[in-house]
């Protein structure tokens, strides 16, 4: 085995689980021992790729999102999460600091700080069949 | 979403609370909205001292309220902001369009 731990959780795309989903993956992480900073740097990137599901992948109706989390050997904490949804023809476009199609309550800064708080991030979509965030954070040894 | 709020000499302090996500920012973008479209002050002050968490939502909160303080010539302080928000707003560049407060 390549990594120590893992979880993977399944749930609707309902904005309810956004709390649900950076909390979860908060608890996991904690086997970790990561910093307070550490600690909010992942619950945002985890709100923010889940948010994007709920409000991109899925705009008309309810559709499943997977999350993927699992502990590496080298203290790092490795995300996945997918959806089957509409994906994004422009990628380069929708990475774009303040690029938004969400309207008012939207900022358009989801993936900057998603790729601006983990330390590696990337995201691969293919329209019509659904979007994947991949993103790890290594955490300070502090034992 | 639970917000109080407080009006004194055209200052009025918005005090937001729990955490700031997809989920409530609707409802905090509106509520805001009406507090200000009602009261007309001069200066809105958003107290983030009991705000736990906040993703890029709460950055759309700040544009939106900011946007209306601007309508109406107001001007728009943040105040009480922990470190996680702080970090959200810095990586957006909010910071340098809003003024920040350490305290009320």
């Amino acid at each position: 085995m390549k990594f120590e731990n893992y979880m993977i959780l399944e749930f609707p795309s309902k904005s309810a689980n956004e709390a649900f989903a950076r909390s979860a993956v908060a608890c996991f992480a904690s086997q970790l021992d990561p910093t307070l900073e550490e600690l909010g740097d992942i619950r945002t990137a985890v709100s923010e790729a889940v948010t994007n599901c709920i409000v991109h992948a899925y705009p008309d109706d309810l559709g499943i999102i997977s999350l993927r989390c699992r502990i590496l050997k080298d203290n790092t904490l490795d995300i996945v999460v997918k959806d089957k949804g509409v994906g994004i023809e422009n990628l380069e476009q929708a990475r774009r600091p303040m690029f938004t199609t969400g309207g008012a309550e939207r900022s358009g800064m989801g993936f900057t700080i998603m790729e601006s708080f983990m330390t590696t991030f990337s995201v691969t979509s293919s329209p019509g069949k659904g979007t994947s965030v991949h993103m790890r954070r290594k955490l300070q040894r502090r034992r | 979403m639970k917000l109080t709020s407080f009006l004194q000499d055209g200052k009025l302090t918005i005090a937001l609370t729990g955490e700031i996500d997809h989920h409530c920012a609707k409802a905090y973008i509106q509520s805001l909205s009406a507090k200000i479209e009602a009261y007309n002050p001069r200066i809105c002050v958003l107290d983030f001292q009991d705000v736990s968490f906040m993703d890029s939502s709460g950055i759309a909160v700040v544009i939106n309220t900011l946007r209306n303080m601007t309508r109406i010539e107001g001007s728009l302080v943040l105040t009480g902001l922990s470190d996680q928000p702080m970090k959200v707003f810095r990586a957006s560049g909010i910071d340098k369009l809003v003024e920040i407060k350490e305290a009320v």
